[in-house]
């Protein structure tokens, strides 16, 4: 408890202490001070709490719904660690990051912001009251919204932001409307909520659709590839790895409120996850730019988490603790994985946008050889992101294939055994396309050949850009290869979550027996390559080793733009998926005898912006512009309306 | 017990080779030649290690890796896979999740390997590749769920030998199809030719040379002798008690499915490269076939 009363302090301090640095250069060596230190204190109270069950804080202090009461179980705890590992290795990113932008931005304001992002986030998670989490949630989302718009003179930063902005207060709005079911006798401590079994439905749905919206469920992740890459790179990483987050912890928190999880809410996360997961490696693969890509993959992996958690509740609500706990621990522990090779991605484009100004993967290539760092640690991750073995994204996507698996021939004969299904073929569909998603991420970003001038001069990103991401690619392989004792520590998270049958966990053990030879397996594939590498260098020892230029099947002057591109790798899968992608091209071509210019553009838009929320905003605007004689500018009308509205108000209570 | 599982290890990795020479002459056989020994792909060995190396200046540390990430991928994955009844070194419940994935990895290697020379052939070959494996994965991960459903096993071991009813041969296909598609054979690529337009996996090798070559061929070796096995194990009947029996009826069958792969290399042409998606979910639809006949 000392230990997040610090933490809170020093951010907090941090934050006004901040407001007048301005925009001189100590900005950038304050800013990331405070967030590592407050961090490293949050981190060792989260563990704390993993470990000892944690602590209960009430200040008699109180406001208009209840007390300032904060609580942090081991769920609590888990999430917060993953918040604050991502928030304290960004910030040293950052410092860094935004020392390009020193004299000419209000840095002090942005790392203000940054350390009340991550106190709003500690905060949301810590809330042990409805009204609290709300304000908490609204903090969150805009210090989030102007660290945004950090490069407000851009119109298309700002066009980001509004519509982040206006998605995530949709989100808050349910949220809203959640809360005030929940808190019916009036009052919104969580240690008093009671639902009534009729309320249950209404709150779950409004929970998926609130929380869903920060996380990124389908039809509400437009946000995401819109926000994520105008942020600064670090505040994208903490974003995308760590905010969105909290939209998983709130559907999870809320549902232990609600009482034994049912059928509906499993089979419900299911289907969501696979659309979701799906839609989102989909779009991925068909991004042209770097950061956009990394935003849907976000998308991508939410989906995965809430398949694991559906398939959990559905286990648990059919009486398969065994599978319940399977599903559940896979689901969480994608949380952490997500958050740790996603902050590495988010990192290295960081990087890479740092070092070449453009995030267009097509002006990109051969970034290996001069940022050898950022290559190698971005090229781990997307392993990871991948689910390959030995990395840590394996671990918990095979919890969630072992769990569908088992469930498979325990539920032989019912309903549910669709559901491991499609759990199975849309994590086989997601993992191959995840696949093909990322060697083209890494493949042309990273390998072949320079595709401009500016990626031809790149140059590698300053120690403190390295160190976070060098880290980070470490946890990945240690997760990877010791994922028992990973399993074995976060025991009460899982625990917290079936509360109400705690017999679950003890299931697990069935579950660590294949870990342990997934460990061993892991070790094993790293002694193998040695031995290779070492043979390998035995039978090279004295043989002459010739350089040359690539076998290009005898053409005579090989240029970089004789390479394949991003699109052109993409474009076998992205053209099996075009309906759904709204893809389209662009040909420009010179029909004469001798053409000389050729052009070809292909993008692809989000279909759910355009053809959902698009036709809808039109729809409100122009039913707005009807209304429009309502508003006259006379005070006397004005107050006619009030006298009218309270009228009817009193009518309508008689 | 300890023998079987060595011996059958040791057999395996030395034996692997054998395979493309078998299917060379199954070929051969068709075509009226008297085609290449056996035994040729040691003899390419015993040259390409003792060579030197050529390597483009364009490529990275990547470049060299994938080689040795196949063959390891290769080695441990025939550690997981048994042969017939015979248990294995590595197997535990889930085993073939992280078969699936293991080689997974090794194609990661081998595109981004390809992406590393920066060359349009290889680009292209790298592609093709990771649609095709996209469309195959969810093949062999529903013929690998129809497998446990029909078994209640989630170890490939026990998942064999607890094996009765009749499924199998729908299964056999679906799996066989796969084995086609992902060591790269005939209808879905031709190992054979050389003409960049038409190839996916050997465009992706083109700029390897000297012990690299040897390390992919040996790893592709690997990979294509756990396919077989897997397929195999499906086909050989489930009367056999002895281990040793197994084994041998494990390595009849083996034997029979790369026969089968050369006769369908004799008798068919590649496909068109637009019907390779059709072929590959035809092949995620008897799977799922299956997999509907044993969960009714």
């Amino acid at each position: 408890m000392v230990l997040f009363a610090g933490a809170m302090i020093v951010f907090f301090v941090g934050a006004v202490l901040l407001l007048f640095i301005g925009r001189a250069k100590g900005a950038n060596i304050a800013g990331p001070l405070f967030a590592v230190v407050g961090s490293v204190l949050a981190m060792a109270a989260s563990i704390d709490a993993i470990r000892t069950g944690g602590f209960e804080l009430v200040l008699p202090w109180h406001f208009q719904m209840g007390l300032l009461h904060l609580k942090m179980d081991p769920l609590s705890g888990y999430f917060g660690l993953v918040i604050c590992l991502v928030s304290g290795l960004a910030a040293i990113y950052g410092g860094q990051y935004m020392a390009a932008y020193t004299k000419k931005k209000q840095l002090g304001v942005s790392w203000s912001l940054y350390l009340i992002l991550t106190a709003s986030m500690m905060l949301v998670i810590t809330a042990w009251n409805g009204v609290l989490f709300l304000i908490a949630w609204e903090i969150m989302s805009v210090s989030s919204f102007f660290l945004v718009i950090f490069e407000s003179e851009k119109p298309r930063v700002l066009k980001a932001g509004w519509i982040y902005l206006v998605a995530t207060h949709l989100g808050t709005a349910l949220l809203l409307v959640m809360f005030m079911i929940l808190g019916k006798n009036n009052s919104y401590d969580f240690n008093l909520v009671q639902v009534s079994a009729t309320a249950v439905t209404p709150i779950f749905i409004l929970a998926i659709i609130g929380f869903g919206t920060k996380a990124g469920f389908l039809p509400f992740h437009v946000w995401l590839p819109e926000a994520h890459p105008e942020a600064p790179s670090h505040v994208s990483a903490v974003m995308s790895a760590a905010m969105i987050k909290t939209g998983i912890y709130g559907i999870i928190r809320i549902c232990i409120f609600l009482g034994p999880p049912r059928a509906s809410w499993g089979w419900t996360l299911i289907i969501a996850g696979a659309l979701t997961g799906i839609f989102g490696v989909l779009s991925a693969l068909a991004q042209h730019n770097l950061k956009r890509l990394l935003a849907y993959s976000s998308v991508e992996n939410i989906g995965i988490i809430s398949i694991g958690l559906g398939l959990g509740f559905l286990g648990l609500s059919t009486g398969h603790p065994i599978i319940g706990a399977l599903g559940i621990s896979g689901g969480i522990l994608h949380v952490m994985n997500h958050a740790v090779f996603k902050s590495i991605l988010f990192l290295g484009a960081g990087s890479v946008l740092h070092s070449i100004h453009t995030p267009a993967i097509e002006k990109m290539g051969g970034l290996m050889k001069r940022m050898p760092i950022t290559g190698t640690t971005f090229l781990i991750a997307s392993a990871a992101i991948c689910a390959l073995p030995p990395f840590n994204g394996f671990i918990s996507e095979f919890l969630i294939y072992f769990g569908a698996f088992s469930f498979l021939y325990a539920s032989k004969g019912t309903f549910s055994v669709l559901a491991s299904i499609i759990v199975i073929v849309s994590l086989a569909l997601i993992g191959g396309l995840a696949l093909a998603c990322f060697s083209k991420a890494a493949g042309i970003v990273f390998l072949g050949e320079p595709r401009s001038f500016e990626a031809k001069n790149a140059h590698e990103s300053g120690i403190f850009m390295r160190i976070p991401m060098i880290i980070l690619a470490g946890c990945c392989l240690l997760i990877g290869v010791f994922s028992p004792y990973v399993i074995n520590f976060l025991h009460p998270v899982f625990e917290t979550i079936t509360g109400h049958q705690p017999i679950g966990f003890t299931a697990l053990e069935s579950a660590a027996i294949p870990l342990v030879m997934i460990s061993k397996t892991a070790l094993i594939i790293v002694m193998v390559l040695f031995l290779l590498a070492a043979l390998r260098w035995y039978l090279l020892k004295d043989k002459t080793i010739q350089e040359t230029g690539t076998w290009d099947c005898g053409y005579a002057a090989p240029t970089s733009r004789m390479q394949y591109t991003a699109s052109s790798f993409a474009a076998p899968i992205t053209g099996m998926f075009g309906a759904v992608l709204g893809s389209g091209k662009e040909l420009k071509m010179d029909t004469g005898l001798f053409p000389i210019f050729l052009s070809i553009k292909t993008h692809s838009k989000d279909i759910f912006l355009y053809l959902l929320y698009r036709p809808l905003f039109y729809g409100i605007e122009w039913a707005a512009l009807r209304l429009h004689f309502l508003q006259r500018g006379y005070n006397q009308l004005y107050i006619f309306y009030i006298v009218i509205t309270l009228i009817s108000l009193l009518l309508w209570v008689l | 017990m300890k023998y079987i599982i060595t011996t059958h290890l040791l057999f395996t990795l030395i034996l692997c080779p054998v395979i493309p020479g078998i299917i060379q002459k199954v070929k051969a056989f068709f075509a009226g030649r008297k085609g290449k020994p056996v035994l040729q792909m040691y003899y390419d060995w015993g040259k390409l290690l003792r060579k030197g190396a050529v390597y483009s200046r364009t490529t990275t540390w990547i470049f060299k890796a994938s080689p040795l990430i196949s063959v390891a991928t290769g080695i441990i994955g025939v550690m997981l896979v048994p042969l017939g009844k015979t248990p294995n070194l590595l197997s535990f419940p889930g085993d073939m999740i992280l078969l699936v994935y293991l080689f997974g990895f090794a194609r990661f290697a081998t595109v981004l390997a390809a992406l590393d020379t920066g060359s349009a052939f290889e680009g292209m070959g790298a592609s093709r590749e990771v649609q095709f494996s996209m469309l195959a994965e969810p093949a062999m991960l529903l013929g690998l769920c129809a497998l446990s459903a029909l078994s209640g096993e989630t170890s490939m071991s026990t998942m064999f030998t607890s094996l009765q009813a009749g499924t199998r041969p729908v299964l056999a296909a679906a799996i066989f199809i796969v084995l086609l598609a992902e060591n790269s054979r005939i209808p879905f690529d031709d190992p054979n030719t050389h003409l960049e337009l038409t190839m996916i996996h050997e465009v992706m090798i083109l700029d390897h040379s000297g012990p690299d070559l040897a390390f992919i061929e040996y790893g592709a070796a690997l990979k294509f002798w756990i396919y077989a096995s897997l397929t195999a194990s499906l086909i050989v009947p489930p009367g056999f008690s002895g281990e040793w029996k197994s084994l041998g009826a494990g390595l009849i069958a083996l034997i029979l499915v790369v026969a089968a792969v050369g006769i369908v290399e004799s008798v068919m042409a590649r496909l068109k490269l637009t019907r390779v998606p059709q072929l590959l979910v035809g092949a995620t639809i008897l799977s799922l076939i299956s997999l509907i006949l044993i969960i009714r």
